[in-house]
């Protein structure tokens, strides 16, 4: 497998991210993209709180009864003819698609947008062997040329802007004109079109995720924009659903709750335009559709996520709403974190999936404004997630010296009040002598990493534990004079 | 131990149960049996503003919409939208017996063949099991007289809804489906909400990115 975990250099991949003049340029526009339009569409639907506690209800029972319900979807899969695979790991389900594709004598595959396949190196892997899966999402077709990862879940080629996939296209799409135009989106994406569309046309089997997969009815649910995936799942012979585990839900009810919080959390649209439920393979009669429909479910390391403090994350629909709303993706871009899953439910999930030890500076990089968490729309406690992996490294041994010989420093003075009061004040005052009267610090001894970027403020007035006490005494006297007053 | 031992195992360790327990498979069984509808927003619970809302959010969504009084005015309706567009006076189309019954000679210049897309047809007109007016949502279902390619391949796509069908919000058409399929859902039930578009480049949104640059309804008959 080549995908690389870059998640050890998160430093380094943020240092260059923010030097990146283009990215920079990109990544502003996902906060004028996203946030307002999310805002807006919550804001027209007087039920949008009440449905995320819904959401997050069902999400809750479900993954109380996953087994069951897993059960339960299996049994109406088969009875209407597709078939589900189990696979344990990533390289299970690399398999389980590699057999169906070899069987199938496939060379072409046509793939929809999964973050699933993005997790288990599934392309490469196909690649390895002979068969050509192609990106058919937009954005997932310009970093697959690219031989990028997905910066976002659900815009994958948000960091890009048009000169730079114009000139991939020049040089991936030969044979067409040089002199021809693509210097707007619009051109871009007709050539898009034009060449996918063969792609479409050729492919021995489609490839596509799960947004949901429906217990009662035994269907998967796919949520596109663009119409990709239908075009991927409906054309080939066999249709190829790639899902996790924590992906189903009861009844068409109960999906139906999700995708109403699902759009407007991730694009601000009151509805995707395509939100597509596909039951089995074709049946008799049928015109068109796949012969054969197969379900890869896969676990991955989440059924062990389930027993512990991480299981709300579990719940995660896949909306991108932490990320478009995180100040530190919103800096560095989802490449610095250097796996599949950017963002903070990146800094939750990656860590669970490749290892604290490798994943240790996801959860560190918060500055747990809670944004995340005020946006989620299954109410995930994000900060709270992030906490718990900063708990387990420190346990573990895992965080660098500095910040535990810091945090221990610190919690010396903390556990004896008498020497933390005097202390803080000491420090308070040796600051406001650094700071002099601009009110602001240039520089620091032992905080050269603050200090190099911006200023330090100087502290005002007095410590809070100061300040209270002494409005706790202006209060009795108050009290003491009112009561004299009273009295006369 | 099979690929589903393991994961089912593992599923049933975390969460501490055997699998067999009764309350837990009541729970499971009653839920799926009962399917229970969750929020549902009020905004299409007025009958009589249901069409002004769908076209309303259908518009939202980049659709048009037309208003027809009978299915009688709809080859006209075709012909018109096609000459709009600059495109040839030819569509594909699917069995469905609401769309035989069209009367489409009226229009004499107009081309019309019967079945599956395979790319090469500019114009298709399918007919909608439903509509949801909450969102703009039209719902079609496949068959062998509605090919699902007819909704992604053409480059228009234009769809009939009766009046009476569009429903205020997803569970009403839910239970129109299960009343019509029983348990059995067709094997593709497609929500559609205007035309197709992407937003990957530069995030500037652009229509036909691979389904139709073109969505329009056609409304037929009272509500």
């Amino acid at each position: 497998m080549t995908l690389q975990v870059t998640s050890p250099q998160f430093k380094t991949n943020a240092g260059a991210a923010l030097k990146d003049a283009q990215l920079q340029r990109a990544l502003g526009k996902v906060e004028a993209g996203f946030i307002g339009r999310r805002r807006d569409v919550a804001g027209k639907l007087p039920e949008f709180e009440a449905l995320r506690d819904a959401a997050r209800d069902i999400k809750d029972h479900t993954l109380a009864h996953l087994d069951l319900y897993l059960e339960a979807y299996e049994r109406r899969v088969t009875k209407l003819g597709g078939k589900v695979h189990w696979a344990a790991t990533a390289e299970d389900a690399r398999n389980i698609v590699l057999g169906i594709c070899k069987r199938l004598n496939a060379k072409i595959v046509t793939k929809g947008k999964s973050m699933i396949a993005e997790e288990i190196g599934l392309n490469d892997h196909l690649a390895e062997h002979g068969i050509a899966p192609v990106e058919t999402d937009l954005g997932e077709y310009i970093i697959q040329i690219r031989h990028e990862m997905p910066s976002h879940i659900i815009a994958p080629a948000i960091h890009l802007n048009k000169d730079q996939i114009e000139a991939d296209f020049r040089r991936v799409h030969k044979g067409l004109p040089a002199s021809r135009n693509l210097e707007e989106p619009a051109s871009l994406m007709a050539e898009a079109r034009t060449v996918l569309r063969e792609k479409f046309l050729a492919a021995d089997v489609g490839i596509t995720g799960a947004n949901f997969l429906i217990a009662e009815t035994g269907t998967s649910v796919i949520v596109t924009n663009e119409g990709n995936g239908d075009l991927t799942q409906t054309l080939p012979r066999a249709h190829i659903v790639l899902a996790s585990i924590e992906k189903v839900v009861p009844t068409l009810e109960d999906a139906s709750t999700l995708l109403r919080v699902l759009a407007r959390s991730a694009t601000g649209q009151e509805m995707s335009v395509y939100t597509t439920f596909s039951t089995g393979p074709r049946r008799a009669g049928d015109p068109d559709g796949p012969e054969e429909y197969h379900v890869v479910i896969l676990d991955n390391g989440r059924s062990a996520m389930l027993g512990g403090k991480l299981r709300e994350m579990l719940r995660c629909i896949r909306c991108g709403a932490c990320m478009n709303h995180c100040p530190v993706y919103g800096a560095v871009g989802g490449h610095a974190y250097g796996w599949v899953y950017p963002g903070p439910m990146g800094a939750v999930l990656t860590p669970a999936l490749v290892g604290i030890d490798k994943a240790g500076h996801l959860p560190n990089a918060s500055t747990f404004c809670g944004r995340c968490e005020e946006v989620c729309p299954v109410r995930i406690p994000l900060p709270k997630l992030m906490r718990h992996w900063r708990e387990r490294e420190f346990e573990r041994h895992l965080s660098p010296a500095t910040v535990r010989w810091g945090l221990g420093f610190w919690a010396a003075f903390a556990r004896r009040p008498w020497l933390y009061r005097p202390a803080t004040r000491l420090a308070m005052k040796m600051l406001a002598l650094f700071g002099g009267s601009r009110g602001r610090i240039h520089w620091l001894p032992l905080a050269g990493g603050w200090t190099r970027h911006r200023d330090f403020p100087v502290p005002e007035r007095d410590t809070f534990q100061a300040q209270w006490k002494q409005r706790a005494a202006n209060k009795a006297k108050l009290a003491a004079r009112g009561e004299a007053e009273g009295a006369a | 131990m099979s690929g589903r031992d393991v994961v089912l195992n593992s599923i049933r360790r975390s969460l501490g149960t055997t699998g067999v327990e009764a309350p837990r498979r009541t729970a499971v069984e009653q839920r799926l049996a009962r399917h229970p509808r969750g929020i549902v927003p009020q905004r299409g619970n007025e009958p009589k503003k249901r069409i002004a809302l769908f076209r309303d959010m259908l518009a939202e969504a980049h659709g048009t919409l037309e208003e027809l009084a009978s299915p009688e005015n709809v080859p006209a309706a075709v012909a018109a939208y096609l000459r709009s567009k600059n495109l040839p006076m030819s569509i594909r189309r699917g069995a469905d017996p609401r769309l035989e019954s069209i009367p489409w000679n009226k229009e004499r210049t107009l081309e019309v063949s019967v079945g599956r897309s395979d790319g090469n047809q500019p114009a298709a007109v399918s007919h909608a099991f439903g509509a949801v007016a909450e969102t703009g949502t039209l719902v079609l279902v496949s068959g062998p007289d509605n090919p699902t390619t007819l909704n992604f391949l053409p480059e228009h796509h234009i769809v009939v809804v009766n009046a009476k069908d569009i429903a205020g919000n997803y569970e009403t058409v839910w239970d129109a489906l299960r009343k019509k399929f029983g348990a059995r859902l067709p094997r593709t039930v497609n929500w559609i909400t205007g035309p197709s578009r992407s937003a990957d480049i530069e995030q500037v949104h652009l229509h036909g990115a691979h389904g139709p640059k073109g969505l329009h309804v056609l409304v037929v008959g009272n509500f």
